[in-house]
C-alpha cells in the first residue's frame, strides 16, 4: 500500500516497445498515463496503464516481474536508455514515479542483445545465463541438513567479499548496459563468488573454462573494459570480479594444459 | 581442442593476446621515442644509433619480425573482437542511447587504433622503405663522416671517421615541411589517446587492476600518455620554429650513396 501521496499527482507520455512474438516486427507506442501518484513504482505505473488497456480491450504491455523488491532479477526494462532506469543500485520495480516530472517522455524498452530474443514486448528470453549457470556455476557436494558451520573457517573478508559477488540477482542488465552485450560481469561474479570460498576450489578450474566456454558459445560480446555493466547493475558489483575472472580463466587455461590425466592403466581404484 | 587452442580462440584469449601485443608495443614506441630524443645531442649521436641498429643485422630482422607479428595480432584481435561484439548488440538498435561512464578515450579506442594503423604505414614507408615521397629519403641519403665515437653501454660501436648515413639531417628535412610535421604530431596524439585507455585496460585484461588502485592507475596512464606525446611532440616542434636547424655544412650536393656504412 503506497502511503498518501506527499506531492501532486502529475502525468507522462509512456514510449513502450510492444512487440506481439518472437518473430514479429516491433514498435513504439505512445501511451499517456495521467494522474500518477509519485509515490508509486514504475512497475504500478504500468500495471494502472494496463488496466486501462484491458478496460478498452486492448492487449496489455507484457512485462516480467515477481517479488518486486530488487531479489529476483525478473523486471527487466531500459527505461530511457538506462538498464532499470534513473538511480543508482536499483532494479526496475524500485523505480519510483518521483523519478520523472510531469509531462517526461519515458521511453521503455526491453533489455536488448543477440542472446536476450525478446518473447514479447518487454519480456526477453534470458535462458542464456541459465545455460551458464548450469556449466559449472555450482559445487558438487552431499545435501542434507546443514553442515555444521565451524567445521569449515572461512576468513571474514573472503566471506563478504564472495557475498559482493553472490548478491548477483541475473538481471541482465550488464548485458544491456554493455556496447557489447556481453556477459562478462554477469559471469564473472558467479565465478568469483565460488571461487572466493574453500567449498568452490575442488572445481574451481572446470568451472571457469566451463562458464567462459558457454558465455562465448551463447553469442555474448567481448568486454572492452568500459565498465557500464558495473554502473548499471542494481547490486554494483564490481568489475574488480572480472579482473579476477581473466586471472583465473588464464591460470586455469595454463594448468589445464600441463596438468597430468590419469591414464587408468590401474583400472580404477 | 587442446586448453591453450581454447584459451587463444576465447574471448578472453583474444583479448589477453591484444594485452600482450599492447605491451610489446608500447615497449617498442618508448623505446623508439628516446632513441629519437637523440636528435638534441650532436649529430654523432642518431646517425651512430641508426648506423649501430643497422649493423645488429639478424638480431634487427628478429625484433622487426617481432613487432610486425605483434601489430598483426593485436589488429586481428580487435577486429575479430570487434565483429563478434557487433553481432552480440543484436539486430534492434536502442531507441535511447546513453553513456553511463565510459570514458571519451575508451569509446574512441577503436578509431584511435585504426587511424594510427594508417599512419603506420605511411610512416613505415616514408622512413624505412623510402618510397612514399621526397628526394632526400633512402634513395637519395646525405651521408654523415663521425666526429667521435659512438658507444652503446660502454661498448664501441661505430668509430670516430666512419661514414654512415645521415639520419639526423634526413629527420629534420622531413619536419620542415608542415604538412610532414603536423601529420606526425596529429598521429602521435591519437596514438597517446589509445593509449590512455589502452593501458588502463590492459592491466584489467591481464588481471592486475582493481578499485583500490584504479585511480593511481589511471594517473600513471594519464602522465605516461602526456610524457609521450610531448616528448614526440619536442621534435617537430624544435624543427618546426627553428630551434632545431640543419648542422653546420650540411649540404645535399655532398650526398654519396654508394659507400655508406649502414
Ligand atoms: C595498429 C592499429 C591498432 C589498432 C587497430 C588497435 C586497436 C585496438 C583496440 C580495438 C583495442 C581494444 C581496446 C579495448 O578492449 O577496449 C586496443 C587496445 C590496446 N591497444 Fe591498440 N590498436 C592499434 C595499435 C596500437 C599500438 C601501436 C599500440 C601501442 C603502442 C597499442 C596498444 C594498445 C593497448 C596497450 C591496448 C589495451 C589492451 C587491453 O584492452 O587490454 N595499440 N587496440
Ligand atoms: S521484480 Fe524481482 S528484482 Fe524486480
Amino acid at each position: 500500500m503506497v502511503a498518501e501521496h506527499s506531492s501532486k499527482n502529475f502525468g507522462i507520455t509512456l514510449r513502450v516497445w510492444r512487440q506481439a512474438g518472437p518473430t514479429q516486427p516491433g514498435r513504439f507506442v505512445d501511451y499517456q498515463s495521467q494522474d500518477l501518484n509519485p509515490n508509486m513504482s514504475f512497475l504500478e505505473m504500468l500495471d494502472v496503464v494496463n488496466d486501462e488497456l484491458t478496460r478498452k480491450g486492448e492487449e496489455p504491455i507484457a512485462f516480467a516481474h515477481d517479488c518486486r523488491e530488487g531479489i529476483c532479477g525478473t523486471c527487466a526494462c531500459t527505461i530511457n536508455g538506462k538498464p532499470h532506469g534513473p538511480g543508482k543500485g536499483v532494479a526496475t520495480c524500485q523505480v519510483y514515479m518521483r523519478a520523472f516530472r510531469d509531462g517526461d517522455v519515458v521511453t521503455v524498452e526491453p533489455f536488448r542483445a543477440a542472446a536476450f530474443p525478446v518473447i514479447k514486448d518487454l519480456v526477453i528470453d534470458r535462458s542464456a545465463f541459465d545455460r551458464i549457470q548450469q556449466a559449472g556455476g555450482f559445487i558438487t557436494a552431499r545435501a542434507g541438513s546443514a553442515p555444521e558451520a565451524n567445521a569449515l573457517p572461512v576468513p571474514k573478508p573472503d566471506a563478504d567479499l564472495a557475498m559482493d559477488a553472490a548478491v548477483c540477482i541475473g538481471c541482465g542488465a550488464c548485458v544491456a548496459a554493455c556496447k557489447n552485450a556481453s556477459a562478462m560481469l554477469f559471469v564473472a561474479a558467479k565465478v568469483s563468488h565460488l571461487g572466493l570460498m574453500p567449498q568452490g576450489q575442488a572445481e574451481r578450474d572446470r568451472r571457469v573454462l566451463a562458464m567462459v566456454g558457454v558465455m562465448d558459445a551463447e553469442g555474448f560480446g567481448n568486454c572492452t573494459n568500459q565498465y557500464e555493466c558495473s554502473a548499471a547493475c542494481p547490486k554494483l558489483i564490481s568489475h574488480d570480479f572480472i579482473a579476477r575472472m581473466n586471472r583465473d580463466y588464464f591460470t586455469a587455461s595454463l594448468r589445464a594444459a600441463v596438468k597430468p590425466a590419469s591414464s587408468g592403466a590401474s583400472g580404477g581404484a | 581442442m587442446s586448453p591453450l587452442g581454447n584459451l587463444l580462440r576465447s574471448s578472453l584469449g583474444r583479448k589477453l593476446i591484444m594485452a600482450l601485443t599492447g605491451v610489446v608495443m608500447v615497449g617498442f614506441v618508448v623505446g623508439h621515442l628516446v632513441g629519437n630524443l637523440q636528435i638534441f645531442q650532436s649529430p654523432d649521436h642518431l646517425n651512430g644509433y641508426a648506423a649501430f641498429l643497422h649493423q645488429l643485422g639478424p638480431l634487427l630482422w628478429v625484433a622487426r619480425i617481432g613487432l610486425i607479428v605483434s601489430v598483426a595480432l593485436h589488429i586481428w584481435a580487435a577486429t575479430s573482437l570487434t565483429l563478434e561484439n557487433k553481432r552480440a548488440r543484436g539486430n534492434e538498435p536502442y531507441a535511447v542511447k546513453t553513456w553511463l561512464r565510459a570514458s571519451l578515450a575508451s569509446r574512441a579506442v577503436r578509431w584511435t587504433g585504426y587511424i594510427v594503423l594508417a599512419f603506420l604505414i605511411y610512416h613505415l614507408a616514408h622512413f624505412t622503405l623510402g618510397v612514399a615521397g621526397s628526394d632526400h629519403f633512402k634513395s637519395n641519403l646525405p651521408t654523415y663522416t663521425m666526429q667521435e665515437d659512438y658507444r652503446v653501454a660502454g661498448f664501441m660501436v661505430v668509430k670516430a671517421g666512419a661514414v654512415v648515413a645521415d639520419v639526423h639531417s634526413m629527420v629534420i628535412l622531413g619536419f620542415q615541411s608542415v604538412a610532414v610535421s603536423l601529420f606526425y604530431i596529429i598521429a602521435v596524439g591519437l596514438l597517446s589517446f589509445h593509449l590512455l585507455h589502452g593501458i588502463d585496460s590492459l592491466f584489467q585484461t591481464l588481471g592486475w587492476r582493481s578499485t583500490n588502485w584504479a585511480r593511481v592507475l589511471r594517473g600513471v596512464a594519464l602522465a605516461f600518455c602526456v610524457i609521450y606525446f610531448v616528448g614526440n611532440l619536442l621534435i617537430p616542434g624544435a624543427v618546426l620554429t627553428g630551434a632545431k636547424g640543419l648542422r653546420p655544412g650540411f649540404s645535399r650536393e655532398a650526398v654519396k650513396t654508394t659507400s655508406v656504412q649502414r
